[in-house]
């Protein structure tokens, strides 16, 4: 074992850093009051310059090959300041991932590079419908073969980054005599195909900065080139491709209880009660003791899953228990953060209030926490079965 | 970042899993039933194996193994018999360890490498009823007298105490000296005259680990046995209970593991409702979360045996491994009972013994309490 940041990912993790102190954290609080969009999407384009679009994609399509310890560390420090951004960073990097891994030469030539380089200054994925949340196989858009073509028809909700993607990947049913499962593919659609449409924006408990919207497709016709992988194998692919999505957000969930852990460590020093600073009661000492080792055990399990995907191991399992326990403490900790602020915690003046409620979709999105449950339970059944 | 262990370290989680299966899980329930130390089984092959001194150099009959290999050693052990996972933890991190800190040279040939080689079981002697989670609070006496020091005084919940041949006792030596300055760490044989052990406590768990109370009436030992420098003890004692936390967090990690691999046996086979009961979400739940809780300890405890090895700062990291994985441990236990329904709570099922093991591990070698004051200071001060 060997349990340091090596010089790259140590650069890499600075950089983020810095980047997330000067530009992001004195941004974050506006950007949560629905102001300075443009600073946002301005933002995205810088982080795509730095490199942080495609931290595990291959130099060929733009990445900066820096592998998935690299993608968690400086992920965690981008959501510590903003978790807006970092939940577009994560996104954007498993669109370029999943275009990598299943698309072929030409998509990846023709998407990835804008990606990375923040032409494109987001990818989506279009993957839950009103009916299919934690069971996708059970969506009902259609894509019907006409000639060469396909058609789209059906409607996607809560996609991140919908406005201002370039890209998106489409989960459709290509099949719909086949099993469960077995009769979906997965297209390509630019942004701007007649048909394509940007519906209704959620408003949202927090990540108020990264828009979430309705995809309306109607009689959208897409080339049979925007088919990517196989056919009727989009289901397998959806599973695979969150799998690595789940090092993201789990990432991200830590990073905002680092930022949570930070202030309320901070305050407790400063604030006086009977006297003396509350930091010196062991009310509060305990509070920030469990949140730290929480943190520090959240920290290894992303690790873990990240050097295994890196080693091009099996990582399902170690991404699911790590995405659980993250997020699962970021929210304890966040909510602890906010007892440790007492009423101020519960105001805007003081950051908690946000990341509080930043933090609350982690165990939501790319798979509730039940459904983490479920994947890791399976996965130990089956070593014994 | 590398997270893999090394062949070696493979090598003694299948050496010790399988000598603990095949001849500690025998006898495991049996000797907590009768509060039996078997010195033979549970130190003496323990020895033949390398564990007894096995993070010490071999010149002091050690074998030279790092402390991941050591917490594996513990973790292994613990997963079948949490006693001699403690046997093991005590006489290594709390026996030999402060000798090899703060040993001179020739404590370290007469006490070190008979307890590395597993001739010599080593104990620690801090705890007394009035010092318990406040070492200052410490009230046995050593007074200089010629070449010799004079103790007086009483430690209770001694592990391996009555068994061991080495005991590293801290008793006071300087009257005027406050809380923890003014205490000395001092390296105490069994039959040294004055020096005898009281009762035999009756436990609720490790119960085939014996501990008792030392009891030392104008006790005299010559002056070449006190370990580090006069009025160092307090330091010697938190240096120690530092490493030791380590041992105990691998131990509370294998009784965690142990008692999940019980309820996932137990849930596959135990059929209700026409289905064996790991098809219900709600025991797939319970399996999930003890998977996760001990996968992340078992990070914890690497990571902080790896900070010790690798010459890094530990203090914190051990005090979360050991907070971790000793509650952990606790839900773990409580939860694979319940997974066992009212067979769970029977001696027919090992994780009944487990979940009384399990308490311990949050309360000796510093509370779940006193784990959370040493994080909390050290978070704040960062």
């Amino acid at each position: 074992m060997f349990l340091d940041l090596n010089e790259e990912q140590n650069l890499i993790r600075a950089t983020a850093r810095r980047f997330a102190e000067t530009e992001l954290a004195p941004l974050a609080a506006a950007l949560d009051r629905g102001e300075q969009q443009q600073q946002f999407l301005d933002n995205l384009r810088k982080l795509a310059e730095l490199g942080f679009m495609g931290l595990n994609v291959k130099a060929d399509y733009g990445g900066s090959e820096a592998g998935v310890i690299a993608f968690s560390v400086a992920l965690t420090e981008i959501a510590r300041a903003c978790a807006s951004t970092a939940v577009t960073v994560s996104v954007n990097n498993m669109v370029c991932e999943v275009i990598q891994a299943v698309g072929n030469e030409e998509q990846r030539l023709r998407y990835i590079p804008k990606i990375c380089s923040g032409e494109f200054l987001a990818g989506a994925f279009a993957l839950t419908e009103t009916g299919a949340g934690s069971d996708p196989a059970a969506m009902t858009t259609l894509a019907l073969r006409d000639g060469d073509d396909w058609i789209l028809n059906g409607s996607k909700i809560f996609i991140s980054s919908a406005p201002y993607a370039g890209v998106f990947v489409v989960w459709a049913v290509t099949d719909r005599n086949a099993a469960k499962g077995k009769g979906i593919s997965c297209f390509l659609v630019a942004a701007g195909t007649p048909g394509c449409l940007v519906g209704r924006a959620e408003e949202k408990m927090g990540q108020h900065a990264s828009a979430t919207n309705e995809l309306l497709l109607q009689d959208c016709r897409i080339p049979g080139s925007a088919l990517m992988g196989k056919l009727n194998d989009g289901f397998r692919v959806a599973v695979a491709e969150l799998a690595g999505g789940r090092i993201g957000i789990g990432s991200l969930g830590l990073g905002i209880g680092q930022a949570a852990l930070e202030a309320a460590s901070r305050y407790a020093l400063e604030r006086k009660q009977f006297g003396q600073p509350i930091s010196n009661f062991q009310a509060i000492q305990w509070k920030i003791a469990d949140a730290a080792t929480d943190l520090e055990a959240a920290r290894l399990l992303l690790m873990n899953a990240a050097f295994r995907k890196e080693q091009g191991k099996t990582y399902s399992k170690e991404a699911s228990m790590a995405k659980l326990f993250a997020t699962e403490a970021a929210n304890r900790v966040c909510y602890e953060a906010m007892q440790i602020f007492g009423g101020y915690g519960y105001t805007s003046e003081f950051p908690v209030e946000r990341y509080t409620r930043d933090a609350r979709i982690t165990t939501i999105y790319e798979g509730t926490s039940e459904i983490q449950r479920l994947i890791i339970a399976r996965e130990v059944l089956r070593g014994y079965a | 970042m590398y997270f893999q262990l090394t062949e070696e370290q493979n090598l003694i989680r299948e050496t010790v899993r399988s000598f603990a299966e095949k001849e500690l899980a025998p006898s495991a329930a049996e000797r907590d039933e009768n509060e039996r130390f078997d010195r033979e089984l549970m130190f003496d092959k323990v020895a033949e194996l390398g564990l007894a001194g096995i993070v010490f150099p071999e010149e002091y009959g050690g074998a030279g193994a790092d402390y991941i290999s050591y917490a594996i050693a513990v973790e292994e052990l613990s997963r079948v018999c949490a006693s001699t996972g403690v046997t093991l933890s005590a006489h290594l991190s709390l026996g030999a360890n402060p000798v090899w800190l703060f040993g001179s040279e020739e404590q370290k040939q007469a006490f070190l490498t008979p307890m590395a080689l597993g001739t010599k079981l080593g104990a620690f002697g801090l705890t007394e009823t009035g010092a318990g989670s406040d070492a200052g609070g410490t009230k046995t006496f050593a007074v200089r007298d010629g070449d010799e020091w004079v103790l007086n005084g009483s430690k209770i919940f001694i592990t391996n105490g009555g068994d061991a041949e080495i005991y590293i006792v801290f008793a006071r030596t300087d009257k005027n000296a406050q809380k923890h300055h003014g205490i000395s760490a001092f390296i105490i044989e069994k039959d040294t005259p004055g020096f005898v052990f009281g009762k035999k406590e009756k436990k609720m768990g490790i119960r085939s680990s014996p501990t008792c109370e030392l009891v030392f009436e104008n006790c005299r030992i010559p002056a070449d046995r006190l370990l580090g420098k006069e009025g160092e003890g307090f330091k010697i004692a938190m240096k120690t209970l530092d490493g030791g936390r380590i041992g105990i967090a691998a131990q509370a990690l294998g009784i965690a593991q142990g008692a999940y691999e019980e309820a996932l046996k137990y849930a596959r086979e135990r059929k209700q409702f026409d289905q064996p009961i790991a098809s219900f979400q709600g025991v797939q739940f319970i399996l999930a979360d003890m998977a996760v809780r001990i996968e992340a300890s078992r990070l914890l405890v690497y990571q902080s045996a790896w900070r010790a090895s690798a010459g890094l700062s530990y203090g914190k990291e051990s005090a979360m491994a050991k907070l971790s994985a000793s509650e952990t441990a606790m839900w773990v236990t409580t939860k694979a009972v319940q997974v066992h329904g009212g067979y769970g709570y029977t001696r027919d099922f090992p994780v009944e013994r487990m979940m009384r093991d399990a308490k311990i591990t949050e309360i000796y070698e510093g509370t779940s309490e006193v784990q959370r004051v040493v994080i909390g200071s050290a978070v704040t001060r960062g």
